[in-house]
C-alpha cells in the first residue's frame, strides 16, 4: 500500500492490521510518540474541513512529526490557476506524506499518479473519504467487538453522503450484515450502489422513510447531515435538511447496546439530549479517527 | 442497390442499423482522402437490418471505439479483392478519450489536460465508469 485513495483498495486483512495498530496506539500512546520524529505531513485542503484536517494534524503531532499545509484553495496556488498535478509535485519536495481534500471527485487519484510521496485522500467531493470509513470501522470494532453479524441503520442523506457509500461498500465484505436505509425519497442511495454492491454481494437490505420502524433491530445507527454544499438548488436543501431529527423519544425502542454514530459535524439531525446517552458514540468516533489516522500514517511511511 | 466492392481496404460489417454514421464520426472517417461508403438499413439474415461501412484504403481502426459503440461489429480486411482477415470486436476493458465524463464534480471537468478514461465495470450490463469519479457513462 503506497497511497490510500479508495477504501476498496484495502483488503480485509489490511483493515484488520490498521485497526490492530490503532488499538495498540490507544493502549500504548507513549510507545508511538516519537515514531515520526523528523517526518512532515502536508495537509492540502482545497476545501475547508476543520475536523478532518485537525485530526490528521493531531495524528502526525502525536507521532512526533510536523505538519504544514493550507486549509482553503484560496490560500494555495490553485487560486492562481495551478493544476493539482503541479501542486502535488511541488509539495512532494517539502513533505514525506500528503493528506489531501479536494472538492473535485478523483483529484486525489490524479495526485497519486504524479506524487513521489504517499497520498491520503481526505475526501474528494461526494466521492470517497476512506479515512472516515476507517474511523467508522475502528469505532464499530471497538464498540461492538466485531465487524460481522450486524444490523446497521443508515439515516439521512444517503444520496450524496460519501461516508455512507464507503461504509456500505466496506461493510458489505463482512458476514451477515444487514442494512436499513432510512432516507427521504430524494436522498436514497444511488442505484449503482444497490446493484453493484448490495445485490452483487447478496446483502440483506431494505429502505424506509421512518426512522423508528426498525429502531429495535439496530446494532448501529449511523446518522448523517444533509449537506448544503452538495445541492445545486437551495430550495431542495431547505426542504430536506431537517427531515430526520433523532431524539431521546425516538430511541425508546432501541437496543441497550445500540451504537449511535455520526461523521460530524452535526446540525439538527441529532438532538443534543441524546449526547449524554451512553449509546451516543459520535464524539468517541472523533477520537478513534485520530488513532486510525496515526496507524495509517505509520503504515504508509513504513514506520515499524 | 449496388456499391462497388473494394480492392484493398476495410469493411466494417454487422453494425447495428442506424449506427453507421456514429461510427463514421467516431472514427473520423471524414478525414480520409479515399472513398468511404456508408450503407444503412441493409438487409441481414442475422440482424434483420444492419449498417455497413466500406473504406477504400487500408488503415488502423480503433477497435476500442468500435467495441464500445457496438460490440457485435465484425471487421473484414480486404486485400487484392479478397477478404484476408475477419475478426470480431469486443467490449474494451478501458476506453480513452472516446467519451467525456459528464459529472460536473469530476476533476476532469477542470483539469483539461487529463485524459477521459472509462473502465468497464460490468461486462454483462456494459457499464463503464470514469476512472476518476466513478460516474457511469450512459450509452
Amino acid at each position: 500500500m503506497r497511497n490510500l485513495i479508495d477504501i476498496k483498495e484495502l483488503t480485509i486483512e489490511e483493515i484488520e492490521e490498521l485497526i490492530k495498530v490503532a488499538q495498540d496506539i490507544i493502549n500504548n500512546r507513549e510507545k508511538y510518540s516519537h515514531k515520526c520524529d523528523g517526518k512532515k505531513l502536508a495537509t492540502l485542503f482545497f476545501e475547508p474541513s476543520t475536523r478532518t484536517r485537525l485530526s490528521f494534524e493531531a495524528a502526525m503531532m502525536e507521532l512526533g512529526g510536523n505538519v504544514l499545509g493550507f486549509s482553503a484553495a484560496s490560500s494555495s496556488s490553485t487560486a492562481k490557476g495551478e493544476s493539482v498535478s503541479d501542486t502535488i509535485r511541488t509539495v512532494g519536495c517539502y513533505a514525506d506524506i500528503i493528506a489531501m481534500r479536494h472538492p473535485k471527485e478523483g483529484a486525489p487519484l490524479v495526485a497519486a499518479q504524479k506524487s513521489v510521496v504517499p497520498i491520503i485522500n481526505a475526501g474528494d467531493g461526494g466521492h470517497n473519504h476512506p479515512t472516515q470509513t476507517l474511523t467508522d470501522l475502528l469505532t464499530i470494532k471497538s464498540e461492538k467487538k466485531r465487524l460481522d453479524n450486524l444490523t446497521i441503520g443508515l439515516c439521512g442523506d444517503l444520496k450524496f453522503g460519501r461516508t455512507v457509500h464507503s461504509l456500505i461498500t466496506a461493510m458489505s465484505r463482512y458476514k451477515n450484515i444487514r442494512f436499513i436505509l432510512i432516507s427521504p425519497k430524494e436522498l436514497e442511495i444511488p442505484e449503482y450502489l444497490k446493484k453493484e454492491v448490495l445485490e452483487k454481494n447478496n446483502i440483506k437490505w431494505c429502505e424506509t422513510r421512518d426512522i423508528e420502524e426498525y429502531m429495535g433491530e439496530l446494532d448501529i445507527l449511523y446518522m448523517t447531515r444533509v449537506q448544503r454544499e452538495r445541492f445545486f438548488n437551495e430550495e431542495d436543501y431547505l426542504r430536506l435538511k431537517d427531515y430526520y431529527i433523532l431524539n431521546k423519544e425516538k430511541l425508546e425502542k432501541a437496543k441497550e447496546d445500540l451504537c449511535i454514530m455520526h461523521p460530524l459535524p452535526r446540525v439538527n439531525e441529532i438532538s443534543t439530549d441524546v449526547d449524554d446517552d451512553r449509546r451516543a458514540c459520535y464524539f468517541k468516533q472523533v477520537e478513534y479517527g485520530k488513532y486510525i489516522r496515526m496507524a495509517l500514517i505509520l503504515k504508509l511511511l513504513e514506520v515499524e | 442497390m449496388n456499391i462497388d466492392s473494394i480492392k484493398n481496404g476495410i469493411v466494417i460489417d454487422h453494425i447495428q442499423a442506424k449506427k453507421g454514421m456514429e461510427i463514421y464520426e467516431a472514427l473520423k472517417l471524414y478525414e480520409l482522402d479515399c472513398s468511404v461508403a456508408i450503407i444503412t438499413n441493409a438487409r441481414s439474415k442475422k440482424m434483420g437490418r444492419k449498417d455497413i461501412i466500406k473504406i477504400d484504403k487500408k488503415m488502423d481502426v480503433n477497435i476500442d471505439i468500435l467495441g464500445y459503440i457496438d460490440p457485435n461489429i465484425t471487421i473484414n480486411i480486404v486485400e487484392n479483392d479478397k477478404r484476408t482477415k475477419k475478426y470480431h470486436v469486443e467490449l474494451p476493458k478501458k476506453i480513452i478519450n472516446v467519451a467525456k465524463c459528464q459529472n460536473p464534480r469530476c476533476i476532469t471537468s477542470v483539469e483539461k489536460e487529463l485524459d477521459h478514461i472509462f473502465i468497464l465495470t460490468d461486462k454483462e450490463k456494459q457499464v463503464y465508469r470514469c476512472k476518476y469519479c466513478e460516474m457511469s457513462l450512459k450509452n
